[in-house]
This record gives structure tokens, sequence and C-alpha cells, in this order.
């Protein structure tokens, strides 16, 4: 009998049998020039760019905020002369639900997991002393994103600065947070039609601004394996896609301003071969299923790096390592954007000095290790070529069952979506515990130690206190009346059904509150009722 | 017990929506053949001592993962002492640094478990503390 017989099976996360060798026979069947082309050009599988990271790094992008909004303006000043080329800014839990700083409900959460922000001023303070041309501004944001991406605008049209090339993303993208993560206000169906109003507005006013950033990130951390990561990300993207252009708006004028957020952790192969899969099944998508002539709307751009799931509280300097590993793979995979997740990041809020540990493990990339020299180098691998092949298949299968149980709205509405990936989530759990799925530390090679090299990030009562004060002065010193008909005239427009982006705008610039517009909103969507379901 | 099955309310407190870790507790609890309810998210302590009077409860359990726990444990406590639920088993799960221990447990949380616990040792120790 032949060697194979006797080796142990390896299947991969996404559930793809791994052949212990491949070879020229594996990748005969695919027709290069369709499948695969080259980069620059559709189906994209090499890369969006024909020199890729030649010309120009990826952009090195660390999560950060927290406490008020001067601390997070030192944090990002820090992180700017450490090298760091973008910002991908953290909201407080208040913020990013629509709670004012002094809300009962923001109590003792205030800046506690990224900044508050309750005004235009917060924002005015954050991004002080930083050329908003040079730095690109990413903000995660979600229930609330067509708030403060107004905020975002109107901070940087008040600056001098032209709204119509002003470039940055924001998070935006609701649907995932039903899924996972779970900051959502609305309805699912108001909820979809404010991502469309942000879309809808950027597309005519701010054309270089990317409004939302799909995440199958989330998705991935709720139990979701990389394929399926992959294509409900895409039948969310759709769901955007169908939101917009129902209202006559064509494909072409906004879906090269969609953008992605994944995730990288696990088999190194599997996820290389998920990015090269996923560049040209949304390429796919976008052309036969939505109808895009334009080859920019195709592109799938991206940001990769983190992998919270993949990280341990034990022996969490091995989150360094893997860290390293995470970023060798963003790169091999050919993200635009980078945002490593920090050692400690298990634990608490990054300290500057493991933040900076995460950006010299980019910068150790682009300096020392040759990533940038050529394009996609594990293309033309017998492995990663076939691997591919059988990712896209497998993605696209896994699209066609959603849209199969009625399309991905609808599961998310009825909590299909959620009870399935939980339902993942524990079977791996499961499998972690009895060791059958390996990790270095939890069920293998562990050490007995104590929770003590890491340095947490304190609550800062006083902090939280200065900012409710702050706030107070803002209302105090602003035109109330001005902003009370603003406020009546998001809620008259949310009522009237028609785009909320200018009566937002206006909102903003008069100083209204983060929780002040949420409630006009509210005033008409209602609030989302989360359906219990296993 | 009396032969009843034990009954436990797993809730997620505050603003935090990161759920993965509560909904898989509520899993593997309800294979162990308890009878769990899950609350869903952003649950004020009235909430959960409501949950908890309701359902008549034998074990309430929160999960946690972004760092207010401390402050939510203290409003609880005062909460489900003063519905007489003092003599019910009361637990944590999540991102509990381990610096925090002490007061929560000063507070009546008996039953600590930070992420990476297993879940056999979440069952055994439910088994072995409900009166």
């Amino acid at each position: 009998m032949s060697e194979t017989k006797k080796i142990r099976s390896v299947v991969n996360e996404s559930g793809i049998e791994i052949k212990p060798l491949y070879t020229a026979d594996d990748v005969k069947s695919l027709q290069a020039e369709e499948m695969i082309g080259l980069p620059g050009g559709y189906p994209y599988t090499r890369g969006i760019h024909p020199l890729m990271y030649r010309k120009q790094p990826w952009t090195m992008r660390q999560y950060a905020g927290f406490g008020n909004p001067a601390d997070t303006n030192k944090r990002f000043k820090y992180l700017i002369e450490n090298g760091q080329t973008g910002l991908n800014v953290a909201f407080d839990l208040p913020t990013q639900i629509g709670f004012d700083s002094d809300d009962p409900m923001a109590e003792g959460e205030v800046g506690r997991v990224g900044m508050a922000v309750d005004s235009l001023k917060d924002f005015e303070i954050a991004f002080g002393g930083i050329d908003l041309d040079k730095i690109t501004v990413s903000l995660t944001i979600n229930g609330s994103a067509a708030i403060l991406i107004a905020m975002y605008l109107a901070m940087a049209e008040k600056r001098g600065y032209d709204i119509a090339k002003l470039r940055g993303t924001a998070q935006n993208d609701i649907l995932k947070e039903f899924i996972g993560r779970g900051t959502w206000i609305f309805p699912v169906q108001p909820s979809i039609k404010l991502v469309g109003d942000t879309i809808e507005y950027c597309a005519k006013h701010a054309p270089k601004y990317s409004p939302v950033s799909i995440c199958g990130y989330h998705i991935r951390e709720s139990g979701a394996n990389p394929a399926q990561e992959m294509a409900y990300a895409f039948a969310i993207g759709k769901a955007y896609i169908e939101e917009v252009t129902k209202r006559g708006l064509p494909v072409d004028a906004f879906a090269n301003r969609l953008s992605f957020n994944f995730n990288i952790f696990g088999n190194i192969f599997e996820q290389v071969a998920k990015f090269r899969a996923g560049r040209s099944l949304w390429a796919k998508v976008v052309k036969e299923q939505c109808g895009a002539k334009d080859p920019d709307s195709m592109v799938l751009r991206m940001i990769a790096g983190g992998g919270g799931g993949g990280l341990t509280f034990e022996q969490p300097e091995l989150n360094i390592v893997r860290g390293a590993y995470y970023a060798l793979i963003s790169a091999l995979s050919g993200t635009q954007t980078m945002a490593l997740c920090s050692y400690d990041e298990a634990y608490t809020i990054p300290t500057e000095y493991s933040a900076r540990i995460s950006l010299r493990t980019m910068q150790i990339l682009i300096e020392e290790m040759g990533l940038c020299d050529t394009v996609d180098p594990l293309g033309g691998s017998y492995y990663v070529e076939s691997l591919t092949a059988q990712m896209r298949e497998l993605m696209e299968k896994h699209m066609q069952d959603v849209e199969a149980e009625g399309g991905m709205v609808r599961m998310v509405a009825e909590g299909a979506v959620q009870a399935k990936v939980s339902r993942q989530a524990y079977e791996m759990q499961k499998n972690v515990e009895n060791g059958s799925f390996r990790k270095v530390g939890v069920n293998c090679h562990r050490v007995e130690e104590e929770q003590k090299s890491v340095e947490f990030h304190p609550y800062d009562e006083a902090n939280a206190a200065a900012q409710i004060g702050a706030t107070n002065e803002v209302r105090k010193s602003r035109d109330n009346a001005k902003v009370a008909a603003a406020l009546s005239r998001i809620e008259a427009d949310a009522k009237a059904d028609v785009n909320v982006m200018p009566a937002l705008m206006e909102a903003v610039k008069a100083y209204a509150t983060v929780g002040e517009m949420t409630r006009a909103l509210v005033a008409v969507y209602g609030r989302y009722q989360e359906p219990i379901r296993f | 017990m009396n032969g009843r099955r034990i009954k436990i309310l797993i809730a997620k407190p505050g603003l935090d929506g990161h759920d993965q870790g509560a909904k898989v507790v509520v899993r593997a609890l309800a294979d162990a053949g308890f009878e769990v309810i899950y609350s869903g998210l952003r649950q004020t302590p009235e909430m959960v001592a409501n949950a908890a009077l309701e359902e008549n409860v034998d074990v309430i359990g929160l999960s946690s993962m972004a760092g207010s726990h401390i402050p939510f444990c203290r409003k609880l406590k005062a909460l489900l002492e003063q519905e007489g639920l003092a003599d019910k088993l009361w637990m944590i799960g999540g991102n509990i640094p381990a610096q925090d221990h002490e007061e929560l447990r000063r507070l009546g949380f008996k039953g600590i478990f930070p992420s990476s616990s297993k879940f056999t040792d979440i069952v055994n120790y439910i088994r072995a503390n409900v009166a």
C-alpha cells in the first residue's frame, strides 16, 4: 500500500481536505488567463494594482482611541511620529450606541474602550494639528455612523478642506453588527436605509471618501469559518449595493468606494487563498450580479491584519509572535491596509509600548524582509493556486446558500446567521477543549503562570466627569434654537423617508450632540429588538 | 433540589456587544442538562435582577468583556439582596483581570471564570454550589 494510506487526514477550517503534495496536475484544469490573470486586471486574483507594494507599501493603521479627545489626539500624534501612515479611531461604547456621555446608560463607560465623542467640538480637538490630506482617518463606528461621518466631514470642511477631495473611511457596516459586535441602535430596515444614505451622500458630495467598510472580520470572530467569512461579507455588500441602486444611482457611481475588513488568524495558506479567491469572487459578483461596467467598481480593497480570535490569554507574549505571522499573511495576501492586534489586546487597551511593537512588526516586513519586492509572491504555487480555486468554489456555494435561505437581510433579521455562527463557535470551543484543534499555550505547550505580564489600562472617573463638563459647556454656548430646528429637520426627513445626511450635516455644524441626533432618529425608526435564537 | 432542573440566567451587562462567549456558555450549560435563559445584550442591573426574580433562577451568570463589571456588580448586588436573591449562586465570566477577583468575591460573585475557562469547570462548579 502507498505511503499516503498511513498519514492522518488534514481538513482546513473551511472544510477543504488538504493533500500531502500538490503538483502541476492540480493546477492543470485552472485556466490561468481567466481565473488568475494579472494583478491590476479582472478578476484581480493576484492583486488590485499592477505593481502593488513595489509602488507603495500598505497603509499602517493601528486601532487607537481612549478617554477624552485630548488623550486620543496625543496617542494619534505618538503613532504618527513613529511612522504610522493612517489613523483608525476607536470610540467608546456610548458614542457607538448613540448615548451622550451624561446619559444614565453611559455611566462607567465614558472613554473606557475608545474615545468619547458628544459633539463636533470633540472632533475638533481629536484631530487638531493632524493634516487630513496626509493622514487618512478610518472611523470604527457603525450604529451611529451616519452622525459621525457627518461630523467628520463638517470638521474637515470647517478646517478648510474640500470634502470633494477628502479621503477617509468609516466602518458603517450595520448588518455585521447584528451578527457580532452588537452596536446596533435602529431596527434592521432603517439601519440599512441609513447606510444607503451615507453611500448616496458621499457619492454626490465626498466621492473620494469610503463610507462603508464591510466586515467579514467580526463574523469570523463570532464563529464563521474563513470561507463563510468572505461569502457573508459579500452577501452584505450586495445588500448595500441593492439599497443604493434601487434609489436610481448606478452601481458604478459608488461601488468603487466600498471597502472591506477581514480577519487573518488561522492557517497561513488558507488565509492567503481566501483573499486571492475573495478578490476574484467579489469582482465577479459586482460585474455579473450587480451590473457594474467600470473595472474600478469590481476591485476588492481591504484592511486585514487583526485577528483577535487567534490571540490567547495564556502566555500573552506569544501574541507578539502570532501578530508577526498575521502581518506576514496580510502582506502575502495583498492587503491595502494593515492593523495588527497588539499582544495585550486580549486583556486591555494597548499601551504605547505594545502599539509600537505592532507598528514595528509591519515596518520590519517592509524594511528587512522583502515583502514589497514583488507582487503576489505565492502566485503560481501548485498548492496556493489549487486552494484558491477550491476556496472560491466554496465561497460561491455559501453565497448561494444564503440566497436559498432568503438572503442576508432576512437571515440577519430572523437571527438565523447569528444562530449558525454561534453554533460553530461552540463546536470550535469544544474542539479546543478536547485538544483536537490545537492552540499553543491553551491545550498544548502550557506553562503554569499568573496574569502578570500585561499592564492594564485604568478607567478614569475624573476624565469621564471632565468630558461631561465639556459637553455641558458646548450645550450652553451654542445657538439652541438652531439646534432645535436642525433636530426637527432630522426627524422630518427621516419620517419623509428622504436622505437624512443633509439634515445631520446641519445639526452637527450647530453642535447638536450624538445623543440628541440619535433620539431624533429613534423617534421615527424605533429601536432594534434582538431575536434570541439558538 | 427536589429533582428540579437547575435553572440559570446568563446575562450580558452594559453596552458591550461581544456576545460570542456568552452564547457559547449558554449552549454548553444547556448541553450539560441545565435549564438556561439568555438575556440578550445591554442589560441594566435592574433588568438582570428582574429577570432573575421572575424566572426564579438558581444561578445568575454575567458575561463581561469590556471592563465595566465592577461598577455593574456593585449595583446588581444591592438589587439582588433587595429582591431576596442573596442565596442564589452569583457568577461572572469573560475578560475579568485577576486584580478584580477579590473585589468581585467580596461583592458576592463567588464563581469567577475568566476567558479560557473550561466548560467542565463551569458545569462542575454549578453542580457543586447550587444548594
